[in-house]
């Protein structure tokens, strides 16, 4: 059918343009304006067409549940703010930012709090990175679980961040010499605590109040997030309270019934905070139309909480021979990194599967390798390569 | 050196150091300070006074907590509470306060921070005392007449508490 369309569309000799592309779409010349169209406007909106939004895990309470970013959608390395994924344990507060107070206290020699203005008189610093769920792709730990790339990846996304450095906070403070743990508290209805290793808060740990040129989203821990790059995503404390340093781990419910990886054996690894190297090919990918035939570029995307993307590698035969994608930058530490790779789809049924390499060597393993090191009862870090299987039909489906 | 003279000193040392930073923040009174100091670590020693009965317990769970948790703490439908020891290296574990938690002070600083979900924090200290009490009680970890209190509690040792290994994920 499309081809007999084409032949057909080239036979009549139209325009050049259409001609190159080689696809009729059938319709007119698009209307240009002929007459003013909307004001200014004090807040812009997308466009009306456009509507990719985020998908909502079903739950009884939507207040404890999480929403995935159409990943396959996503243009460049920037989740726009509003598709940015979102966990919450006890939903969204709405915290006046007049009225917002940090505390630091416990093994410090001065204790203090801070209001948000007091917050942002510290030198500012600024930060491109992704943040992922440790819970993302959980279901393919039993096997192949999302239908599509949103619900298989999208507990990932990535902003540019405007905060302050911890460090620089807490040194105010003083930190005292026992200290070794700092406690983050939220201030959402669940009160979520984490406790983030003091080496790791006192490195690149930031304190941020801005996401992609604006204040946080609400959504987003607004007036104030902790932002751990690197780790999975429910240690960076939304809606930062309290921050105790301590000489000890909390052990909240949510680093000990939750957020461990059990193990075949029973035991369970605890404090498993670095998220793994992992890639995604998010075109083709399930759910976007029957695929034509023809040039088909391979794209997706890839990250690491270890540190820049240094490879990524493209199958088109389920893995058994790989091809090096062209990575697109800017390519940055902890952050989404484009990948594509020219292809044509030749109508025969194939799986394209990506894998990534990190700048420290770690290479994003195979669903077999990872489930023959951990089990499947880990629920958490799942990393491994995804596979997509292309029908002859053009339809692409999660295997 | 007279003392008044050497406390000056430090005065002026102490001042000298905060002038390095950069002098934001505002000081923080005791009576602050100990009411946010709620987080409870496994040792126990932020756990308020107040204490509670298994008993007292029960009948509270079948109020605030069942309609969730189930009748007995096993049926859901939200996270089963009670039962599954043994079952961690099997097929289908089963992971609860009594088969997979490693402290019970976590148990009672959950309930006081986040339970119950719709109105997390209404319950006073000895009735958080008391639902800890009762949900040990059902998993086996205290006996039936226990009444449970912070020193109680600070030394309970749960089933699971030597099940959590560091991260060992394989690299490369």
């Amino acid at each position: 059918m499309h081809s007999r369309q084409r032949r057909r569309f080239l036979s009549v000799g139209s325009g050049l343009a259409a001609g190159l592309l080689g696809i009729s779409t059938g319709a007119k010349a698009a209307p240009l304006a002929r007459s003013p169209g909307l004001p200014v406007s004090a807040y812009g909106q997308r466009a009306r067409y456009e509507t990719s939004q985020r998908w909502l895990t079903p739950a009884r309470y939507l207040a404890s549940t999480a929403s995935w970013s159409p990943l396959a959608d996503q243009l460049g390395i920037i989740t726009p703010s509003a598709l940015h994924y979102e966990r919450h344990h006890g939903g969204v507060p709405d915290i006046e930012p007049g009225a917002f107070s940090l505390l630091v206290h416990g093994l410090v020699q001065r204790p203090l709090e801070f209001t948000l203005e007091d917050l942002k008189r510290f030198p500012v610093t600024e930060r491109i990175c992704m943040l992922e769920c440790s819970g993302n792709s959980y279901r393919e730990w039993q096997g192949p679980g999302g239908v599509d790339v949103q619900q298989t990846h999208g507990l990932t996304s990535c902003s540019a961040w405007s905060g302050v450095r911890l460090a620089d906070v807490l040194a105010e403070c003083g930190v005292m010499a026992e200290a070794q743990w700092l406690v983050a508290e939220g201030g959402d209805a669940a009160r979520l605590t984490r406790s983030v290793p003091l080496a790791k808060a006192l490195d690149d740990t930031l304190l941020v109040y801005g996401q992609n040129g604006e204040a946080l989203r609400p959504e987003q821990g607004y007036p104030l997030r902790l932002l751990v790059p690197g780790y999975e995503g429910s240690i960076s404390v939304k809606w930062l309270s309290r921050l105790k340093l301590s000489d000890e781990a909390i052990y909240s419910r949510e680093e000990t019934s939750k957020y461990t990886d059990l193990m075949p054996d029973g035991r369970a690894q605890a404090f498993t905070l670095a998220m793994d190297a992992k890639s995604v090919i998010t075109s083709p990918s399930p759910g976007r139309g029957p695929l034509l035939p023809g040039f088909q570029e391979i794209r997706g995307l890839a990250w690491s909480g270890r540190g820049r993307v240094t490879r990524v590698e493209v199958s088109t035969d389920g893995g058994q021979h790989w091809q090096d994608a062209q990575l697109h930058g800017p390519v940055l530490p902890v952050c989404h990194t484009r990948f594509s790779l020219p292809w044509r789809f030749d109508g025969q049924p194939c799986v394209l599967a990506s894998r990534c390499t990190d700048e420290t060597g770690d290479v994003q393993p195979s669903r077999a390798a990872l489930v023959a090191a951990r089990g499947v009862n880990s629920f958490y870090h799942y990393n491994a390569i995804q596979h997509w299987r292309v029908d002859a039909d053009g339809s692409v489906h999660n295997v | 050196m007279s003392r008044h003279a050497w406390l000056l000193a430090m005065l002026l040392v102490a001042c000298a150091a905060r002038a390095e930073g950069y002098g934001l923040g505002h000081a923080v009174d005791a009576a602050r300070l100990r009411a946010a100091d709620t987080a409870i670590g496994p040792r126990g020693v932020e756990l308020p006074p107040g204490s509670g009965s298994v008993a007292a317990g029960a009948e509270l769970y079948g109020r605030q907590c069942a309609a969730c948790h189930g009748a007995h703490g096993t049926e859901g439908p939200d996270p089963v509470l009670v039962g599954g020891q043994g079952t961690l290296a099997s097929a289908h574990p089963v992971q609860t306060i009594g088969s997979y938690w490693p402290y019970a002070t976590t148990l009672f600083d959950y309930i006081r921070r986040a339970m119950p979900f719709t109105a997390p924090g209404s319950l006073n200290d000895d009735e958080v005392y008391a639902l800890t009490a009762f949900l040990l009680a059902a998993n086996g970890v205290v006996p039936q007449d226990t009444v449970l209190d912070a020193a109680r509690l600070a030394t309970l040792r749960m089933p699971n508490r030597d099940g959590f290994i560091p991260d060992s994920r394989p690299r490369h």
